[in-house]
């Protein structure tokens, strides 16, 4: 009898990139949940909008460079990565932004910060964070305008109301955004008031900012279950949220009236957010173990850096694609002790 | 006390399918193909010739250099053909194979049996193995003898490899249940030919049969002290040699290095028991045990056959192929390599014939890109980066490669396995690495060239310089002709100076068509 040989290991793995991706993708949904009960249905329209236009210029891209957009094994649309880069990107956006912003950003994030590099697995930076920081730069204004937290604004705009702002531009918004948290602190501590009168501003909740609490600890909820699932590495989401803690405790020692604690600012802004679902996107992250906590600790410390003096109210994003530049570099240096390399031979095992 | 490496697998073992039954001897067959090239090294050179009748264990072949066994006739019969056979390879070439057709006595050389291997020496043991062609039969085939005879330093400790880490493998397994008596006393061979006081046998867990069956025997024999049995983690690759090392004793053989560096020294135990046989029995190394096994086979067990066999033989005892059998493979699902046809010979090396269907052996989806996901950094028991590895084999960057340390890759496949994208790194680094072997031979052949051409232009600039050395005495001896002072002396001296170079120019052209460079020097 005849075979057709092939090339060991003949055992296949269960894991593939695209559940990979469903699972990174579930993983955001108690974060989700926890936007949509503070910001209320313009985060649905983000998602929905940045998702389909993601998957859509994904589809297109791989049209043009003639790929099979959908073939049955997980590749192509199927391996979810455009899906992820898509609810990403609109998990960034401001509620009830102008419904080109998502679909803008989702074309900067997939056609230029991907596929023109090479598509998945080729991009030297994030795409949703290009995406982001691109709509940041180019539009700061439609992309600075939050909604305050539901228990702040006293009544929710209506999906009506909603719909007609993202689709039409129709006017009133502006009744109803504000400063975020972050935000406002930096421009009252720009105004010389110490943290102390700041905080007493409803904006500012138990530890975080009202709602963003809650949301940052419904981003760790998801992160908690993606490291235990082994799916994301501890080092990246560990090192970066040290990285802020560290930087927050050292300036709050020095001055308590001027600065905020860590416990503030791992729980504000795209803290926890960018800690699990951001900065650990692996293809543009660091990929060797010791790199990816220096790569944690990198954004980290840029995240406080940048929201402490820098001129936007959070710094995630660009800490992400500063600390992508330096991932190569990183890994080149930190690669692993091989087995049976160094003196110390006898000693307890593996790091 | 154990230890752990870093990464490994737990993989479904798939073993139970195999390790019910107790092994059958297969039937002779009546040709038997038996390759000469069954270890590492030169293969052996033939020893009989087409039409010889040769015995049962009668030797058909010889080591030609010291990393080189013996190969043996596995039954009686005639020669029919010493001639290029295909052999089970990764390359699925053909080599030299001694044919021959078994006469159905099965009629046995003399054996030269001995009672009290104590009394011979670690130089008549040595030889003993030698003769016998024994090799490791867990799957490296390096010969016993070349490992046994020179450490380089004294061997401190005997591991005895019974972990058989890979998914659907038995046949060790069986043998620790079947023949544990046999283990012990090869093991005690081994012991008394290296001088070693202590012996670890390790065994992974999930072969609890076989870890009491060997210490039974143990305290039988009263050897619980020098020899003990270790249980271990259930984890692949945890019977690779330097896993296996590390897991029992701590300690990393260093790269580049063998375990014979550090005073430790690693055999099968199936290598172990053929050293019973061979010592104490005086049969050399014509048969194994080999695990039939997959879906693709009705009865999966284990058999002792004879090397040369046809594996068809093996799956035909074990009741033939079942319906949607896809591939077969010779080792293990992770290790081992697919053949492109069943009729090939059982050889030292084949201790599992994996006949598996089409679900039990996937094929690969198309692979995706690396997405840098670092999941194949978790499970490398070397401790390499092979996302690393393979983007820069893929590139053909193969100083980079070299860089991030492919030589420390054992190719154990676990990389590929847990790859989200389906990479098949090991092609890659299999790739790499012969290229890398490529371009130091090529390097080797460059250099002795090199070295040769250098010879050659220091020997024409040696000529040239003397050329003008003697240009130069001339011309201060025609120089030294005018001058007036000691003239006498002077005269003399340039005298005997052309009559020197007079001399040696006829002495030149005398050698020169013969030996241009003979040239003496002034
Ligand atoms: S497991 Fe595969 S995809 Fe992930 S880093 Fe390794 S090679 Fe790349
Ligand atoms: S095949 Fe090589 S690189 Fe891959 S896990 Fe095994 S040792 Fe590491």
């Amino acid at each position: 009898m005849q075979f057709t040989p092939r090339n060991a290991p003949f055992l296949v793995g269960p894991n593939t990139v695209s559940a990979l991706m469903r699972r990174v993708s579930l993983a955001l949904v108690p974060g989700i949940l926890a936007m949509f009960w503070y910001f209320g249905i313009g985060v649905l329209i983000n998602l929905i909008l940045a998702a389909c236009a993601a998957m859509a210029f994904e589809a297109l891209m791989l049209r043009l460079r003639g790929r099979p957009i959908a073939p049955a094994q997980g590749s192509g649309l199927n391996d979810g990565s455009a899906l992820l880069t898509g609810l990403l990107l609109g998990l960034c956006l401001p509620p009830l932004a102008p419904w080109w912003i998502p679909v803008l950003g989702a074309f900067t994030a997939l056609v230029l910060a991907k596929h023109l590099y090479g598509g998945l697995g080729f991009n030297p930076f994030n795409p949703a964070m290009i995406g982001y920081v691109v709509l940041l730069v180019s539009f700061p204004r439609e992309m600075t305008q939050w909604l305050p937290v539901n228990d702040l604004l006293g009544q929710a705009p209506s999906l009506g109301d909603s719909l007609s702002w993202v689709f039409t531009g129709a006017q009133g918004l502006d009744a109803y955004t504000q400063a975020t948290p972050l935000d406002h602190l930096k421009t009252e501590l720009g105004l010389s008031r110490t943290v102390e009168e700041i905080i007493s501003d409803p904006k500012f909740g138990g530890i975080g900012g009202t709602g963003w609490e809650w949301i940052n600890l419904a981003y760790l909820l998801g992160g908690a279950y993606l490291i235990k699932s082994g799916d994301i590495d501890w080092r990246i989401p560990g090192g970066m949220l040290s990285g802020i803690a560290i930087m927050a405790t050292l300036f709050v020692a020095l001055d308590g009236d001027a600065y905020r604690g860590p416990a503030f600012h791992l729980f504000s802004g795209a803290a926890m957010l960018g800690a699990f679902f951001i900065a650990t996107d692996p293809v543009s992250a660091s990929t060797t173990p010791k790199g990816r906590i220096y790569y944690g600790l990198g954004i980290g410390v840029l995240v406080y850096l940048i929201r402490t003096w820098g001129g936007y109210p959070d710094g995630v994003a660009f800490a992400v694609l500063l600390m992508n530049i330096a991932a190569p570099t990183i890994d080149y240096y930190t690669q692993p002790r091989t087995f049976g390399e160094g003196d110390d031979l006898k000693g307890p095992g593996h790091d | 006390m154990l230890w752990r490496f870093h990464g490994g697998l737990k993989l479904a073992e798939h073993k139970h399918e195999s390790n019910r039954l107790p092994s059958t001897p297969v039937r002779l067959p009546k040709t038997l193909t038996v390759p000469l090239h069954q270890h590492i090294g030169l293969p052996a050179e033939a020893i009989v010739q087409v039409g010889n009748h040769v015995l049962k264990g009668q030797r058909i072949a010889d080591g030609v250099d010291h990393i080189s066994a013996a190969v043996h006739a596995p039954s009686s019969g005639t020669v029919v053909a010493i001639e290029p056979r295909p052999i089970p390879h990764p390359s699925g070439l053909s080599a030299l194979c001694v044919v021959i057709d078994t006469d159905g006595r099965d009629q046995w050389i003399d054996r030269e049996a001995c009672t009290n291997f104590l009394e011979l020496d670690r130089r008549e043991i040595i030889r003993k193995i030698h003769d016998a062609g024994i090799v490791g039969l867990g799957g490296a085939v390096f010969p016993t003898h070349a490992k046994v005879c020179c450490p380089v330093v004294p061997t401190e400790l005997l591991i005895i490899n019974g972990a058989e880490c890979e998914p659907y493998i038995s046949c060790d397994d069986r043998l620790m249940r079947e023949r544990p008596a046999q283990i012990i006393e090869g093991i005690n061979v081994l012991m008394h030919a290296l001088g070693t006081e202590r012996c670890i046998i390790g065994v992974e867990d999930n072969k609890q049969e076989a870890i009491d069956s060997l210490n039974q025997i143990l305290m039988l024999m009263d050897e619980g002290e020098r020899i003990q049995v270790r249980a271990l983690p259930t984890l692949y690759p945890t019977g690779g040699e330097r896993q296996l090392i590390r897991v029992l004793t701590g300690r990393e053989v260093p790269k580049g290095g063998l375990p014979a560096n550090i005073g430790i020294m690693c055999q099968n135990v199936g290598t172990a028991a053929a050293v019973y046989e061979a010592v104490v029995q005086g049969s050399p190394l014509i048969s194994r045990m080999v695990t039939v096994t997959g879906a693709g086979v009705a009865v999966q067990q284990n058999v002792e056959a004879l090397i040369g066999t046809p594996m068809i033989d093996l799956i035909d005892q074990c009741g033939g192929y079942e319906q949607g059998v896809a591939q077969l493979v010779m080792g293990g699902p992770m290790m081992g390599f697919a053949l492109h046809r069943d009729d090939l010979p059982i050889v030292k090396s084949t201790n599992c014939v994996l006949a598996a269907d089409k679900n039990e052996l996937p094929t690969r989806p198309t692979p995706l890109p690396c997405i840098r996901c670092g999941e194949c950094v978790k499970v490398c028991p070397a401790q390499l980066l092979p996302q690393q590895l393979y983007w820069y084999a893929r590139a053909k960057d193969f100083e980079k490669v070299q860089e991030y340390k492919l030589d420390a890759c054992i190719e154990c496949g676990a990389c590929a396995y847990v790859c989200p994208s389906q990479l098949p790194l090991v092609d890659y680094y299999r790739y790499a690495k012969s290229q890398i072997r490529a371009q130091a031979r090529d390097r080797i052949k460059a250099d002795q060239a090199r070295q040769r051409h250098e010879a050659r232009d220091a020997r024409i600039a040696r000529e040239a310089a003397e050329r003008e050395a003697r240009r130069n005495m001339k011309k201060a001896a025609l120089n030294a002709v005018g001058d007036d002072a000691d003239k006498d002396s002077k005269r003399a001296a340039v005298a005997a100076a052309v009559e020197r170079a007079r001399a040696k120019k006829a002495g030149q052209q005398a050698d020169s068509p013969l030996n241009p460079s003979s040239e003496p020097a002034e």
